[in-house]
């Protein structure tokens, strides 16, 4: 009898031995604390700016060479989105972190971004060049080709479900090339409506 | 294949040396804090822990400098690596065979 139970034991220990080995990789390896509901709220701030570059700032890019007077508006309304969107991705996954009981500074986070910034750089050059240049037009494809890359590579080092969402970016980005005049539409689509139904996946996959 | 607990090694007896050698087997590099962070352990604690592994040549350090600060990290060896997938086997086949 006595000896059934230290079996029975070992057999546990075992076990618990492999799921904790398990969950020690991914933890020190994925960064889990990414939110569906940043990604929501990204995409609404996404289609918002876009609903007003559009139906305010009545910008209405239909070439590459586009030539509109008052172009500081909409830099400044996509940076606002931008920030907005890069403040709640950070309070919300800083949340998740901390209920877990984990740092959202860490080796893995860390990592993440640096692997992000490197595309996000690179378009974000090309994207000084166009407005130096009056390329309006090109501004929507490349700033979501290389936001898709940057996901893409983020995919590594969090959720899987990134790198899709990386791939959709980039794919919209390609197709908007020889669609230059819908480069808004093609814009809310993917920094909007992509976000979003990014988002409500995580939050009902992992979330709940 | 026949297994026994004693083909286990005895170094990954411990749940927190079991713990260094997953984390380590995934990363490249980890410093003595972020190893801290993900094991939620004392300082001295690990500090044991690693010694025990570093005896068993199964990780290893590189000292650098950042900013004038020394800064220590660890890595897991070719051995380590090996010693661990073999555990992990291990570990595999006897709740097979127990099953």
């Amino acid at each position: 009898m006595y000896l059934k139970v230290l079996f029975m034991n070992k057999e546990k220990d075992h076990l618990k031995d492999i799921s904790e080995i398990r969950s020690m990789m991914e933890r020190s390896s994925k960064f889990l604390s990414l939110s569906g509901w940043a990604g929501i709220m990204a995409g609404i701030y996404g289609l918002t700016g876009a609903y007003v570059a559009h139906f305010v700032f009545n910008f209405k890019p239909d070439s590459t060479k586009y030539l509109f007077y008052d172009f500081g508006e909409i830099i400044l309304l996509a940076l606002a989105v931008l920030l907005l969107s890069l403040i709640t991705a950070v309070l919300f996954s800083k949340k998740k972190a901390s209920d877990k009981g984990e740092k959202i500074w860490n080796s893995i986070s860390k990592r993440l971004l640096a692997n992000m910034a490197v595309p996000l750089i690179v378009g974000g050059v090309l994207i000084i060049f166009y407005i130096a240049n009056d390329l309006y037009g090109l501004i929507a494809p490349t700033s979501l080709i290389f936001y898709g890359l940057s996901l893409y590579n983020a995919g590594n080092f969090t959720i899987r479900e990134v790198r899709f969402m990386g791939f959709v970016q980039i794919g919209l980005g390609l197709i908007n090339i020889w669609f230059l005049e819908y480069g808004l539409i093609f814009w809310a689509l993917g920094f909007g409506v992509t976000h979003i139904l990014y988002g409500i996946y995580i939050h009902i996959r992992h979330e709940r | 294949m026949k297994v026994s607990v004693n083909d286990l090694h005895k170094a990954f007896e411990n749940r927190i040396r079991l713990g260094i050698m997953s984390v380590l087997a995934v990363n490249d590099f980890l410093d003595f804090n972020s190893l801290k962070d993900y094991l939620d352990v004392t300082d001295g604690n690990l500090a044991s822990h690693i010694k025990t592994l570093e005896k068993e040549k199964f990780i290893d350090i590189e000292k650098r400098f950042i900013d004038k600060k020394p800064n220590t990290r660890y890595f897991i060896t070719e051995k380590g690596k090996k010693a661990f997938e073999d555990h992990l086997k291990v570990l595999e086949a006897i709740i097979k065979s127990q099953k």
